[in-house]
């Protein structure tokens, strides 16, 4: 492991932008908590979709609510369903994978044609699959998508572990002793953490589009507190009347997915 | 003095293929209370699979083992899993050859030394387990243990790294320590100072040694008995300095033929 340094990370520009982008990102959601230039769902008839202006920097929507305060709310409803997700996706696509691999046997064969079998759909699809069984609602839509991303956690993890379970090291903790669970969570997991890192930051990437998507359909988060997938597929009716309404909450979705892209290359390049 | 580990009549053979292989053929070892036998002979010849079994580490179901190995009055090759997992790396360690892989790279080296106590003896609190690791360090010829002590493996040498291995195998205090040819990936004179560590470790903590090596000149300096093996069975075995000055099998008389000498 390399120290973490300042410098280190500026020489990196993968991690230096991943940074500057999530910094961004995270300071508009954060800001967003105590501050936003107007009430995100305060409807104005008199300025229904505005364009950019000083009073309203993204405009407004079609009920005249303002756009930047909107997006700021948003992005914390989008980024807040990414990480349930994620910490669903990979903490049980984590328990799986490192469980099949390192015992093997029928558990994995079992397992892991489970997770084949789950893999060959797209996730959005899955998700949508499972919505239709849960319901709508955000915690179905976390749910959801957090069941649709564990079988390629399980899969990348099962992976590391493998190739991990072997190494000479491995053995020789087994051999003073170590039980099975500390072998797994304490001996192999913190060496395969890097690659967990950038799968999780990817993870987060499809998390906010899969959010997106679901949401353009109409199973996502629910209006009036709208996700930024959410506006996108409000605003489409409006793209070519009002193209910033579509074009500032996708700018903030392209945003944040090229920060994690930026982030999770960047990690694994530290490793 | 009393006997610790009596192994006898152990055959060991594989059934990875369709003919069942034997590795390990009639092998008998009878083990005193703070002394060091060497087991010596070609590659192949079943040294590393006797001491695994020994060290109980052979339970793959490919595998069928059978006779006795006695230690503290349990046979370890029928007794249970868990009675064998809390002999190993308390009672009875191992270590190996391979010091530059044998130590896992995302752990300080503290952490490692300690985790057979951990293991063990959850009772020992942290500070203690700490003072422990660090005069363990010290006991294996690391002279700034505190230091290295939070150090990572990739920061150490080899013969370092084997210290290291050596002070996790012995923080327990073991009656027995198996060393598979703990000295073949490290330099010559890194290989004397390891032999000479074991010699000390052997006369001050009590701990009896099984030494297994390619090298029949370190053996002569370590061990009083030794058993030579070839294809799987003990071709000769007896006082270190009997075999060596009158080997009575063929085998052993071209192996110490082989022996490069110096003259000077
Ligand atoms: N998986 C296996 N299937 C069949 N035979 C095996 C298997 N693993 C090892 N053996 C056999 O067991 C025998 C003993 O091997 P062992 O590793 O004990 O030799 P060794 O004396 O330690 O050799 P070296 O000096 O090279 O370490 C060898 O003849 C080997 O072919
Ligand atoms: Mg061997």
């Amino acid at each position: 492991m390399k120290k973490i340094s300042f410098k280190k990370i500026i020489k990196d520009p993968y991690l230096a932008i991943g940074i500057l982008i999530m910094g961004l990102v995270l300071l508009m959601i954060i800001v967003g908590f105590f501050w936003t230039p107007y009430d995100p769902t305060k409807m104005s008839a008199s300025e229904k979709l505005q364009g950019i202006s000083l009073r309203h920097i993204m405009g407004t929507d079609n009920m005249g609510r303002d756009v930047f305060s909107r997006v700021m709310y948003g992005s914390r409803v989008t980024l807040l369903i990414a990480m349930g997700t994620i910490i669903i996706g990979a903490g049980l696509g984590t328990i799986i994978g490192a469980v099949t691999g390192y015992y093997g046997g029928v558990i994995d064969e079992v397992a892991m044609r489970i997770i084949d079998a789950l893999f060959a759909f797209p996730s959005i699809l899955l998700a949508l699959v499972i919505v239709s069984v849960f319901g709508v609602g955000w915690m179905q839509l976390v749910v959801s998508l957090g069941i649709a991303f564990v079988p390629s956690f399980a899969r990348i993890v099962r992976g590391e572990v493998l190739r991990c379970k072997d190494m000479d090291y491995i053995q020789n903790a087994r051999l003073q002793g170590v039980g099975s669970l500390r072998m797994i969570f304490v001996h192999i997991l913190p060496n395969i953490k890097g690659v967990l890192a950038s799968s999780i930051l990817i993870g987060f990437n499809n998390a906010v589009l899969a959010e997106a998507g679901l949401s353009y359909l109409g199973v996502g988060s629910q209006p009036p507190y709208a996700s930024l997938g959410r506006m996108l597929s409000d605003a489409q009716q409006y793209m070519f009347t009002r193209p910033s309404y579509v074009m500032c909450p996708g700018i903030v979705i392209v945003l944040m997915v090229l920060g994690f892209a930026f982030l999770g290359e960047g990690i694994k390049r530290w490793e | 003095m009393g006997i610790i580990l009596d192994v006898t009549d152990l055959h060991i053979e594989f059934h990875d293929h369709d003919a069942p292989e034997t590795a390990v053929e009639d092998f008998d070892l009878m083990l005193a209370k703070g002394e060091i036998v060497g087991i010596v002979g070609e590659s192949g010849s079943g040294k590393s699979m006797s001491a695994l079994a020994i060290a109980g580490l052979l339970n793959r179901h490919a595998i069928s083992k059978t006779g006795k190995i006695m230690f503290q009055g349990q046979d370890l090759l029928t007794c249970d899993r868990k009675t064998l997992r809390s002999f190993q790396g308390d009672e009875i360690s191992i270590i190996f050859q391979e010091p530059m892989t044998s130590l896992n790279p995302v752990k300080r080296i503290g952490w490692q030394v300690e985790e057979p106590l951990k293991i063990h003896h959850p009772e020992i609190k942290k500070a203690e387990r700490k003072k422990r690791a660090i005069e363990m360090l010290h006991a294996v010829g690391l002279d700034n243990a505190e230091d290295v002590y939070y150090m990572y493996p990739h920061e150490l040498s080899g013969g370092m790294r084997q210290r290291v291995m050596i002070a996790s195998a012995m923080i327990g205090n073991p009656q027995i320590l198996i060393a598979d040819e703990p000295t073949t990936a490290l330099d010559v004179t890194v290989q004397a100072q390891i032999v000479e560590l074991l010699k000390t470790l052997n006369r001050e903590m009590g701990t009896s040694i099984i030494f297994i090596s390619h090298d029949l000149s370190l053996v002569s300096q370590l061990c009083e008995r030794v058993i030579v093996m070839q294809k799987g069975n003990i071709v000769e075995s007896g006082y270190t300095k009997d075999v060596f000055t009158h080997p009575i099998d063929s085998y052993t008389k071209k192996l110490i033929a082989a022996i490069p000498k110096i003259d000077l």
